[in-house]
């Protein structure tokens, strides 16, 4: 790598944690290790901590703490209120509802559940990768058990009208699951308002550490275990607890729900300018998502006539990290699900790149991707047959 | 995930462009996959005396097709048709198995660029060896 300061504009992917993060958590490494369900002194001060970190998370969601059950992150939350509800419920019915755009730690366990038996429905969303509520209601059926939809999309930002979802879930009676791993911190969420039954978080997207989540199950849902053994988290969750990664949640997402408006306005700011200063100096450029229903730090832009890893590896080179939803960097053939189901055309989407600010970003940040961006896009469009062949490089073509 | 030839390529690609009036053009590829390349062929008495390329991919299939277009460059039409797919994975110090099929992609461009020039000279087109990449259904994109 040539460059030596790093941009990094990927705050979708994870965030580096913050340093009042870090250090609430260092005395639970060396000092107060005891195991939480030991009865001596130092086990006592891990289970304040604990249940410290548990009033800290619920308070950021409107949840009561006794609601609150830590888990190793968005995956295994998604897994435990998706199969718990599914098989806890099977009596009632075998028909799950989802998105066509839902995270695969959704999207993948509910094909899993296909396998044993339920029935699930991808709904569709509209070209800015939006939900419609009259859609789901048409499709909720007797057999319906479970719904899930994410708060907000994590490669196009888009924030789905979750309180109106919320409302149709409740009015016929149906579980309510919403992923919100990408929407902490950057939209305020109230479960009893928004009428959400279960909720999936993760602390290394807000500042917080790695291997650590949390899924909030309102009381009186009815759900089974994913994790079996030990009596850890009232019974419902198996595993010595994470103390350190707990404690660093909490403090995390204290901090970041602290001021969501103030802060998501200044994150906004700079990724707006981004976002003119792309589309107006770079052609054949559009915005993918909502123009204004998306998460404050998302910015996805295509580029017509290149790819997006090729984008991506000479970003790298001038020390800015940032995604595409190219299918060369998923390890498939295929772009990404996501804006697929937005309509975007397959060839289009190889081209998309992701930028998502966040706290490691400043103004001077933006003005670098400015410069390095539209340089990027004309030297992958000079070697690319598809820009001569479109007649949109000058010559007799040019408008 | 690259070598660092993959990515010497990637960065400074030989070769890059189109040659006005080429003896032979070879364009395989579907955007709908995320690639296309574009061979160009100049051909003097049986030898390509020049070699150039336009390419829309990833890194692995710019990195393919210049040094693709490296290797042909002062071959005989028959020592070209014989450069694989391997020797130009080779030649670059190893793909990443999900990458091959740039490689691919970069091998039935040269051919499809020696044939184009073998009918324009009123030849017949030279048949594949190996089965084209599309029923390599690991290595390429089905549509």
């Amino acid at each position: 790598m040539g460059a030596q300061h790093i941009i990094y504009m990927d705050h979708s992917a994870t965030t580096f944690v913050k340093p009042e993060v870090v250090n609430e958590m260092v005395p639970y490494f060396m000092q107060h290790f005891g195991n939480p369900s030991s009865i001596y002194s130092i086990a006592r001060e891990s289970r304040k901590a604990i249940d410290a970190a548990r009033v800290q998370t619920a308070k950021a969601l409107g949840a009561d703490p006794d609601e609150i059950y830590f888990t190793s992150g968005g995956s295994e939350s998604d897994n435990w209120a998706i199969k718990g509800v599914a098989f806890a419920n099977r009596k009632r019915g075998n028909h799950i509802i989802t998105t066509q755009i839902e995270h695969h730690a959704v999207l993948h366990t509910c094909q899993y559940l296909e396998k044993e038996g339920f029935e699930v429905t991808y709904l569709p969303v509209d070209q800015y990768g939006l939900v419609d509520p009259a859609v789901l209601e048409k499709a909720i059926t007797e057999k319906t058990i479970l719904i899930s939809i994410m708060y907000a999309n994590n490669e196009i930002g888009t924030i789905e009208p979750i309180a109106e979802l919320g409302v149709i879930a409740r009015k016929h009676k149906v579980y309510f699951h919403t992923d919100a791993v990408q929407a902490i911190g950057s939209e305020p969420i109230d479960v009893k308002a928004q009428n959400i039954d279960l909720l999936s978080l993760s602390a290394h997207k807000f500042y917080g550490p790695k291997g650590t989540g949390a899924l909030y199950i309102k009381k009186g849902v009815r759900i089974d275990n994913l994790m079996h053994g030990g009596g850890q988290e009232r019974r419902r969750r198996a595993g010595t607890e994470n103390i350190a990664g707990i404690v660093g949640l909490g403090k995390a997402i204290e901090m970041v729900t602290a001021d969501i408006p103030g802060h998501s306005a200044k994150i906004r700011a700079m990724r707006d300018r981004l976002i003119k200063g792309v589309l107006t100096t770079i052609p054949h450029a559009q915005l993918n998502g909502h123009p204004e229903k998306r998460l404050a730090g998302n910015f996805n832009v295509s580029f017509e006539f290149i790819e997006g890893e090729s984008m991506l590896l000479w970003l790298d080179d001038e020390g800015i990290c940032a995604s595409t939803g190219s299918a060369c960097t998923s390890g498939s053939l295929e772009p990404s699900h996501v804006l697929l189901a937005t309509g975007l055309p397959v060839e289009i989407s190889h081209g998309s790149l992701r930028l998502t600010l966040g706290d490691a970003n400043t103004e001077k940040d933006v003005d670098f991707v400015l410069e390095v961006l539209p340089k990027v896009v004309t030297k992958l469009r000079d070697m690319s047959p598809l820009y001569s062949k479109s007649g949109k490089e000058g010559g007799c073509n040019v408008q | 995930m690259y070598s660092d030839k993959v990515m010497d390529h990637f960065k400074n690609p030989r070769n890059v462009g189109e040659i006005e009036n080429a003896d032979g053009i070879g364009e395989v590829g579907n955007p709908v996959c995320g690639d296309i390349m574009k061979i160009f062929l100049k051909i003097e008495n049986n030898v390509i005396t020049d070699a150039k390329f336009k390419t829309f991919g990833c890194g692995a299939a710019i990195a393919s097709s210049s040094m693709a277009t490296e290797l042909v460059r002062g071959k005989t039409l028959e020592e070209a048709w014989d450069v694989s797919n391997q020797a130009v994975a080779e030649a670059l110090e190893g793909l990443p198995p999900i990458k091959m099929h740039c490689s691919v992609l970069a091998e039935e461009g040269i051919h499809k660029a020696i044939n184009d020039y073998r009918v324009k000279k009123g030849l017949e087109p030279w048949v594949e060896k190996n089965p084209p990449s599309h029923e390599h259904e690991d290595m390429t994109c089905q549509h």
